[in-house]
């Protein structure tokens, strides 16, 4: 037999981003409480409103089944005596409440011993929910808790305010902070009653009826489409903004959008602007036209049902324009100050401080990029304007009201005050990538100021110790190493690493954990790729990169794997021998067949490889390595690398030397993860079979 | 329609009518209606307490000379303690939204989370803010901590912004354009403070004064909580007064934070002497609650005589 299973744990409101991770969390406490108790679900599922988190479960068996378990009592040598029970015996039977008659024989591996099977009845899954459940929900994991009964209460995300726990129609009695669970819910604060009573069955009806969407899926689909009817057939639409979208399904129990506008002239401000005042302030979508441009509108998103006299709208135009007003008056405020006569001011920011204020942080980061603009080849005289101006907007009215726009303001400020496009947009993409999914900058010397400037910050930190480690990060240095990573590869910046961090070993070692990271699980290489690409060097990131997709490549084509198996061969053959080459081949000393074979055709192909290097075609290089296969396989198949002639033995090991030190210049083959293993793969130096 | 002083007394009389004492301002420069003994003090401890008041709350570094609508040296908060809070305190506090004319079918309400924190005061709590049609009226915090401690019983704080409220139910603008009394608007009675205090705050105060006095109030205050442990009575201890030198550091901080005279590295050292002071208050307070009370008729004559 077997029962659906409602809980509802209705609270005050919650914060939004919180309620799906402890969403995941409660199914898997669920989970683990039925798969312990010996019970079984159909499904399990939860769902929520800042107001409710909500787990329903299908098919929940309605008893744990029986159990028995073995009793082991005296040995049966000692518990029978002629046949007859002895004390032992009977006083086992008597513990255990039963005749001796009723007792089984055991067989262990000491011996036979005397046991009773005790049959446990298994318990009704109405009393294990009720007495699991209170430690079961408030063991949800919040980011931070309150206590509200009193000091030493149970603690929780907000206060508990009821609790419906239903298994089929019957309520699982139990108790959390002074809330008995019931089958009473409530509805939204607005439109419906404080008290719904509710049936597993009728339960999301019951509180559609009363002004809630239960499915955050539901309200997140409302949403969506009414912003698309609000706005049909008037060329406009909506920006896109998943987070947003997210936020708002979980701030509200019955999302509503409605439009709102506001006066064009403050369409005058930058677009960047109103948008984050829009989005950021006051949770509102942006609104353009057909050709993309900012259109004097914007969506608000209510959390009740309707807006009959508009005064919703009335109410957050008023408070847009107040907000409009506040940017215009800053943006007046702060042209009338250049940046250029801000950097003094930089002097009163502090940055670390044992890094000093932001204009030690500008002369540094403008000593960098000069030596940046060097090493890329490019004129140094803008990137260090830029590099000088970069973070003055941080004295701006603007930037101290609205965070989220630093940089971005510096570079609307310069273009206004004339700087030159090289010299604005650097200093406006500064920031980007803000994280993995972030573009780089577009412009390049965007893409070296932000460099710069992020190397200024790990270089410094690095060097005060400020290491990040576990999850402390304070100074958010990997997303900067991360920054550097990405804007190298996919800016297709040759520079040098080993320059960039002036040898920093700890950076450096940070950094290619960075790198190993993009690569891998940004990028999508397999591990054991980027292994082998990157034991070839990574000095250069577009170099690397190349490698990696040449790699991948040439991975799936016949030769390549048994040759890495055969590389990984050599290396320890090479090992075994302790041999660190050096010499060159005697051709002389070769023996015809197999070798003088491998060595011509190694001989003959290594100026290709070496030109196709040189030319960074890498595939082609790697194409033409594979190709020795069949000659590799039957060297080993045919000749026995430790000859007992010294002179042919060390002629052999330099011929295998070269070979895997010229065609690991790409890729170390040897790190390659072999999927097949070759026919005759044999202990790691497995010599020729006689 | 309804005036600002108006909206002040269907308030109180909402809230006195749901138990709370209703109390004056308190005559000392506060940053906020937390900051006043009627909240600080009164929310440690076991005893329960109701209380509402008008708070004029004074922050200098939002003076903008009268000449921004929103932002002001000085605004009202009307601050309503409920220790401990009532289960049904969200209830409570939309029904006040009802008795000052604010009709909640039509409008849209919003919880969004924004947790307090007071590093000066030692003190934290867990809330929201309350959005109306898109606007912030009133900060909702549980408290959890004062004055670094633990509060046994946990008081909601409901922190009205008066002005914003009133511009709200008026449907204007500018605060300075809402009628506080009729005949009045808001800017005849106000505008001069703003203007004047703004141009003291940012031009004039004298820093070096600025500092003496806070050093001044700093040192009378060390000199009374260190006397509390050896104090016999403790009951008659001025821990009140201690608490009052607290309130004028923490003014007198803020002013030199407007000056410009406390530079970002200045600034966390000079919170925590303040909060040190708020500790040690919160501390000799919690004690003294716990003392039994000073006989009724003893008035100690022999030291009112010194």
């Amino acid at each position: 037999m077997s029962l659906p299973f409602l809980l509802e744990i209705g609270t005050e409101e919650i914060p939004d981003w919180m309620i799906q991770p402890a969403l995941g969390n409660l199914e898997a406490l669920f989970t683990g409480l039925v798969a312990a108790n010996r019970l079984s679900a159909m499904s399990v599922n939860t769902d929520a409103t800042p107001r409710r988190l909500i787990l329903k479960a299908e098919a929940l068996t309605e008893r744990q089944p029986d159990a028995e378990e073995l009793i082991s009592g005296p040995p049966v040598s000692a518990a029978f005596k002629d046949g007859q029970p002895t004390g032992a015996s009977l006083g086992f039977a008597r513990k255990m409440g039963v005749e001796v008659g009723q007792l089984e024989t055991l067989q262990t591996p000491r011996g036979e011993y005397v046991a009773y099977k005790k049959k446990i009845a298994g318990r009704s899954t109405r009393d294990i929910l009720a007495s699991a459940l209170p430690d079961l929900i408030l063991k949800i994991q919040w980011p931070k808790t309150m206590y509200w009964t009193g000091k030493g209460g149970p603690r929780f995300i907000r206060p508990i305010r009821w609790l419906v726990a239903l298994l089929g129609s019957e309520v699982v009695p139990f108790e959390v902070a002074g809330v008995q669970a019931g089958s009473v819910s409530a509805g939204h604060r607005q439109l419906g009653a404080a008290c719904v009573p509710v049936t597993i069955e009728d339960y999301d009806k019951r509180l559609y009826e009363n002004g809630v969407v239960a499915s955050a899926e539901h309200r997140r689909i409302k949403i969506g489409a009414e912003m698309d009817g609000i706005l049909a057939g008037k060329d406009l639409r909506v920006r896109e903004d998943a987070a947003l979208l997210e936020t708002l399904t979980y701030i509200t129990e019955q999302p509503t959008p409605i439009l709102g506008s506001f006066d064009t002239e403050y369409l005058r401000l930058p677009s960047e602007v109103l948008v984050t005042v829009m989005r950021h302030h006051q949770k509102y979508f942006s609104v353009e036209t057909g050709d993309g441009q900012l259109a004097p509108y914007f969506i608000a998103v209510m959390n009740t049902a309707a807006d009959p006299d508009g005064l919703v709208r009335q109410g957050n135009e008023r408070v847009l324009r107040a907000r409009f007003n506040d940017a215009r008056f800053f943006w007046n405020v702060d042209l009338q100050k250049k940046l250029a006569d801000r950097v003094a001011d930089l002097a009163h920011v502090t940055f670390q401080a044992k890094l000093g204020s932001y204009l030690d942080k500008t002369r540094r980061v403008r000593k960098l990029a000069r030596k940046i603009a060097k090493l890329a080849k490019t004129g140094s005289a803008p990137l260090e304007r830029a590099a000088l101006l970069a973070k003055c907007d941080l004295t701006t009215e603007m930037v101290k009201e609205l965070t989220e726009l630093q940089g971005v303001m510096g570079g609307l400020y310069a273009r206004e005050q004339g700087e030159p496009e090289e010299v604005w947009r650097a200093i406006y993409e500064q920031y980007k990538p803000q994280s993995m999914e972030d573009a780089i900058p577009a412009s390049l010397s965007g893409r070296l100021l932000s460099l710069a400037d992020k190397l200024d910050t790990l270089e410094g930190c690095f060097k005060i110790g400020l290491i990040p480690t576990g999850s402390k990060d304070p100074f958010a240095l990997r997303r900067a190493a991360q920054g550097v990573v990405k804007i190298l590869v996919e800016g297709k910046l040759g520079l040098s690493l080993a320059k960039l961090t002036g040898g920093n070993a700890a950076l450096a070692e940070f950094l290619l954990d960075r790198i190993r990271y993009y690569f891998k699980d940004i990028r999508g290489f397999a591990y054991d790729e980027v292994n082998a690409a990157l034991a070839a060097g990574f000095d250069d990131l577009t170099d690397a990169e190349s490698r990696l997709v040449a790699i991948q490549a040439v991975r799936p084509t016949e030769n390549f794997e048994p040759l890495a198996a055969s590389f990984k061969r050599i290396k320890n053959i090479l090992r075994q021998a302790e041999f660190a080459g050096g010499g060159e081949i005697d051709a002389r000393i070769l023996e015809a067949g197999p070798e003088a074979e491998l060595f011509q055709a190694f001989d003959k192909l290594r100026n290709r490889v070496n030109r196709f290097r040189k030319k960074k075609e890498y595939r082609a290089a790697l194409e033409a390595i594979a190709s020795l296969r069949p000659r590799v396989d039957r060297f080993f198949d045919k000749v026995l690398v430790n000859a007992p002639d010294p002179e042919v033995r060390r002629n052999r090991l330099t011929l295998l030397h070269k070979l895997l030190s010229e065609s690991s210049a790409i890729a170390d083959f040897s790190e390659i993860v072999v999927t097949q293993p070759p026919a005759d793969a044999g202990g790691e130096n497995t010599e020729p079979r006689p | 329609m309804d005036t600002f002083q108006d909206v002040l007394f269907k308030l109180k009389k909402y809230w006195a009518e749901r138990g709370c004492i209703l109390q004056e301002p308190y005559d000392l420069e506060v940053g906020a209606g937390t900051m006043t003994p009627e909240t600080f003090l009164r929310v440690l401890g076991p005893k329960p307490y109701r209380v509402a008041y008008v708070q004029p709350s004074r922050r200098p570094a939002d003076g903008r000379y009268g000449d921004n609508p929103n932002r002001l040296y000085k605004h009202s908060q009307l601050q309503v303690i409920l220790k401990p809070s009532p289960a049904d305190v969200i209830d409570l506090y939309l029904a006040s939204l009802e008795a000052i004319g604010i009709g909640l079918r039509k409008h849209d309400i919003k919880f969004e989370e924004d947790n307090w924190e007071s590093p000066t005061l030692g003190a934290w709590g867990i809330g929201w803010q309350v959005m109306l049609d898109g606007l912030e009226i009133t900060q909702f915090t549980y408290f959890q901590q004062c004055g670094g401690i633990d509060l046994d019983l946990v008081p909601a704080e409901l922190t009205y912004g008066l002005e914003r409220l009133t511009a709200f139910l008026q449907g204007k603008d500018s605060v300075y354009d809402i009628e506080w009394a009729p005949g009045f608007t808001y800017g005849d009675v106000r505008l001069a403070d703003e203007l004047q205090n703004s141009v003291y705050n940012f031009e004039l105060a004298d820093v070096p004064t600025l500092w003496k006095l806070f050093e001044l109030h700093e040192k009378e205050c060390q000199r009374l909580l260190a006397m509390y442990p050896g104090y016999p009575r403790k009951k008659r201890f001025p821990v009140l007064p201690a608490y009052e030198q607290v309130l004028k550091c923490s003014h007198l901080f803020n002013l030199l934070d407007a000056r410009g005279a406390i530079s970002v590295t200045e600034r966390v050292a000079v919170i925590g002497r303040v909060r040190k002071l708020a500790l040690g208050v919160a501390e000799c307070w919690v004690d003294q609650q716990g003392e039994p009370a000073e006989p009724a008729l003893e008035a100690a004559p022999a030291e009112v005589a010194q």
